[in-house]
Order: structure tokens, then sequence, then C-alpha cells
């Protein structure tokens, strides 16, 4: 595939006037998983799982096709592995609730770092009130890195669940995650990776990884709002307690008993984000025709451009440097605000984000209030790259810097 | 719509060199504020006489050039005034920055008018309208002595 043209495939860049670099928070969507939804709701709509006639098994088919392919995608061993939820957050609210109320009591420790999103830090907080449990925050060296030095230190006789971040939504630092899962597993600690940037961007193994769990955020690989995939070990899935309840989870229901349905059943109360899974299908098929491979290193070609550029301008100071890098530039300007340079460059057409990304404990580490973030999707090119620029020289100017 | 005519030159002037960035000292009124889309922060302290004259009015917190330039505009402006002078002064901002087209406080002198009306470049940026507005909700808040810390997320 011609990565030049991809910016086609993205009805959205028919605005030829938007340089999107906010694919962090969330991409754009090519057409063919647009028009998914489309004739999915147009001509194949039914609920799944539930009934016997022709349109709803076709449906189920379709949805539990894209949970094959996730499986595939990932490679998990089994397909019994992929749970679908409302988003990554989700799916790290229900590893938090359900190991929190099956394993963990006062005094035990959750070991997470500073470089978390809000997603992996709010949900095992609420455990703290809960259970009394401890919550260690692994620290962040000045390149904006995590380490498993890092790790090892904070891990205690007490720590009874890691969740660490695959890459850093600020610093673009990628984690040894591998070594970090390798590590805990010695000490018998189960790891749980938020793979929320790390999905769309990174080559994925379940099998090489040996995470216990990892969370995939839909809407940020090119597929719809309202999905997320957890994947977790089959063994954690047995075990653990359902997290909602509601149809499709359950096995029988009695006045004075229920029991639960077989994986994954057990996990996915209620209807569904039918169309949004089996459009997602297209999201994966989409980054397979390009090749993951191809993503990375057209990613990597973009960044380190984009950071030989921002280096060379006077004033932008870019946040981390991590070693091992993800497809993010954040960065600050002595004498503006991120809010002020997001709003200049809005006026442009590049859109960023500014603020602290939903990562206070980082940015009060860093001592920063707020940064300004322009992260890079597979549709970005060297001429958004020079636009960013060229909007950064023009807060200069209005600012008065040099 | 310019965006120079956001960033006017005043508004660049008082966010790169904010008034009244400092603690009143013998403050007797003061409030928090908080933007929790952004993050930034402001704490407003006033000093008010036995005749409810505002002796002095100063704040601290860090944020951007609007909400800088907004607070530092604000409390120079409000020092000498009364109370009742300074409510009045304050709905007739926070009406011009949402809707009206212009101030009408008889309590405003023209080059107080002029600068405040520097700020109206915000009505075009729904999202930065909480920049400009975040300190002057901190003050009534501190004129009334609510106590209660100024959240952007909960007001109209």
């Amino acid at each position: 595939m011609n990565l030049s043209n991809i910016k086609k495939e993205f009805p959205i860049f028919k605005n030829k006037n938007l340089v999107y670099l906010d694919s962090a928070n969330s991409s754009q969507k090519p057409q063919s998983v647009i028009d998914r939804i489309n004739d999915f709701y147009s001509n194949e709509f039914s609920n799944v799982g539930r009934s016997v006639h022709a349109l709803s098994i076709a449906a189920t088919n379709n949805y539990e096709n894209t949970r094959i392919s996730v499986q595939k995608y990932i490679n998990a061993k089994s397909k019994d592995e992929i749970v679908f939820t409302k988003g990554a957050t989700e799916a790290i609210n229900l590893v938090a609730n359900t190991f929190g109320q099956k394993y963990l009591k006062e005094g035990d420790e959750i070991l997470l770092t500073e470089l978390e999103h809000h997603s992996n830090y709010v949900p095992w907080h609420y455990l703290r009130s809960l259970k009394g449990v401890k919550i260690e925050f692994a620290e962040v060296n000045e390149d904006g890195e995590v380490s498993v030095e890092s790790i090892a230190k904070k891990i205690t006789s007490n720590t009874k669940i890691i969740a660490v971040t695959h890459l850093s939504n600020v610093t673009g630092a990628i984690l040894p995650i591998k070594e970090i899962t390798e590590l805990a597993h010695s000490k018998g600690i189960p790891v749980l990776i938020d793979g929320c940037q790390g999905a769309p961007h990174l080559k994925l193994d379940m099998q090489d990884l040996d995470c216990d769990f990892y969370t995939i955020s839909c809407h940020k690989m090119y597929g719809p709002t309202g999905l997320g995939i957890l994947y977790a070990k089959k063994k954690w899935l047995e075990e653990l307690p359902p997290y909602q309840g509601g149809g499709g989870m359950i096995k029988e229901v009695k006045k004075d008993s229920i029991s639960y349905g077989d994986l994954p059943n057990k996990y996915e109360a209620g209807t569904m984000a039918t169309a949004q899974v089996v459009a997602f299908d297209q999201s994966i098929k989409f980054l397979e025709k390009i090749g993951m491979n191809n993503v990375i290193q057209h990613e990597k070609k973009l960044m380190d451009y984009g950071q030989e550029i921002l280096r060379k301008n006077n004033s932008v100071k870019l946040v981390g440097n991590p070693k091992k890098k993800g497809a993010v530039l954040s960065f600050t300007i002595e004498g503006i605000h991120p809010h002020d340079i997001a709003t200049i460059l809005d006026e442009d057409g590049v859109a960023i984000r500014a603020g602290h990304h939903c990562c206070q404990i980082l940015h009060e580490t860093l001592g920063m209030a707020a940064t300004a973030r322009a992260s890079l999707g597979i549709y970005n090119t060297k001429e958004d790259i020079d636009r960013l620029n060229s909007s950064i020289n023009k807060c200069k100017k209005i600012f008065n810097l040099k | 719509m310019n965006i120079k005519e956001l960033y006017q030159e005043i508004i660049l002037e008082h966010g790169k060199n904010p008034r009244n960035l400092r603690k009143t000292d013998n403050f007797n009124k003061d409030a928090k504020g908080y933007n929790p889309l952004c993050g930034d922060h402001v704490h407003i302290y006033l000093k008010l006489n036995e005749k409810k004259k505002v002796e002095d009015a100063s704040f601290e917190g860090s944020g951007c050039a609007i909400s800088m330039a907004s607070a530092s505009i604000m409390t120079d402006l409000v020092k000498g005034k009364e109370e009742n002078e300074v409510k009045e002064i304050i709905n007739d901002f926070l009406g011009m920055i949402k809707v009206n087209p212009e101030l009408k406080s008889k309590n405003l002198k023209d080059d107080e008018r002029t600068k405040l009306m520097c700020l109206s470049g915000v009505k075009q940026y729904p999202m930065r309208v909480k920049c400009a507005t975040l300190s002057w909700h901190t003050l009534i808040s501190a004129i009334d002595s609510t106590q209660e810390e100024i959240n952007t997320e909960r007001l109209d």
C-alpha cells in the first residue's frame, strides 16, 4: 500500500486545510469503517446472540468474527480471551473491580507508574477506600521513561498487581513491558498493560508479552467510539467474578440462584455496541493491509523529523526524551501557555491538544501545569509537521518571541 | 475573526506582566477558583475597608495569556471601588462576555471600559470563555465569602 495516498482513505481529509495531530486523543476513521457501520445498520441490523431468525444469526456471526480477528491480531490463545467493553476505561475498571473484589485486602499494594493516564489510576483508587489498599507509583526519570529498575524498586511482598502503560500518551516512552512482566511473574504478581497508545502504533503479540491483561481503545485505533477490548488470560476470566449483571451474561436464572454464562459472555452483560464491534473488523483489516511494520516505520520517520524540526525551533522544548519512543510530540514554548498555542494553531487548521492530557500526576512530577501535544497517526505527513512548525512560528510572532 | 483580535497587545502585555500578582497583606476576603479542563488555579485576595471599599485586590495563580490578563485587568480595576459597584461591574462584564455587545455599567470609566472590551474577542472562542471568566467568578465568591472553590465546569 502506498502510504503517501493514505489520507484519501479518510473522508475527513477532504478538508485540505486540516492538519490533524490529535490521534493519541482519538484517531480519524477510514471510509471502510464508516461504510461498515452504515451498511450494518442499513441492511443487516439485529441484536446478537438472542434470536433464531436469520438476521440475528448473521449479526451474531459478524460480531463473533471480529472477536476472532482481534484474537489473531494480538495473538491471543483463544477467542474467549477477548472481551468487548465500552472502552479501555471500562476494561481497566472491570479488572480493578473484579480483581480487587476477589483478591485484595487491607495493606495490599497496587503498583502503577507516574506515567499513567487517569483511566489507569482512578479505577484502582476506588480500592483504597473499599479495601484499604495502598497505591504505589514507580518513578519516571528525567527523559520521561519508566525502567524495569524503577518498577523493581517499588515491588514489595505486599504488591498484588502491577498496572502500567505500554506507551506514554505524553512523553511517548515505550515501556519495557516484556521485562516488567517477566520480573513481576518471577514474584508471582500479575500484570495489566494499558495498551491505549500501544495498540494503534505497535505490533502486539500476547504470547510474547505474556501479560495477564491488555486493554485496547478501539477509537484510537481507526475504529468506532464506544468500544474497547479487554484481553485477559483465560484463567483470570474463569477465576474472577462477573463485572456487570444483566441479560446475555447468565446461564440460568432462578429466584434463589443464578449461574453465569461461559466465556466471554460472562463479561458482556446487556446489548453490546454491536455495530461498532462489526465495524471494528474493518479497522483491523485496514491496519493489516498497511502492515504494522509499515505503520511503525512511517510513524518513526515522521516522529524523528518532527523532533529534529522542533529541536531546531528556538523556545520550543520537547517534553521527555525517551530512547524508545512512540508517535507523540509533547512540547512547551517558553512564554506561551499551551492553551494559547492550541488556539492559535487551530486558527491555521492545525489540531493539537493542550492541557494535562489526563496525566496530572505526571505533569506535577515534571513541574508543569500543562503541555501542548502533537500526536501522530498513519495519515500524517512531513507537510503536516512543517505546517505545525510554521504555526508555532506564528504563535511566537504573536507573542513577540524570538 | 482574526486571531489578533483575541490576542490584542493589551492582553499580551497584561498576560506577560500581570499586575497585582501577589498576596494582599492583611486581606479580609479571598476565594479560590479552578478550571478542571486545563488545570488552571487562581486565588483572589481582597482588602475591604469599613466602608466596604476595595483598598487592595490581588491574585495568585498561573494560566494562559487570556486568564492572566483577565485577572490582571480585573484586580486593577476594582481597586478604589465599593463592593456594590464591583458586583455591578462583574455582572456587566460576564453579560458582555456571554451575550451583550457592549458594557453598560456607569461605574466604569471610559479607559476601564476600553480595557475590558479588549477581552471581548473570546466570545468567538467558546472553549476559551472560561479562561476569561474564571477570576471574575472567583471574585464574586470572595466578595460573598462563600468559602466555596469556583469550578468552571459547574458554572452556567
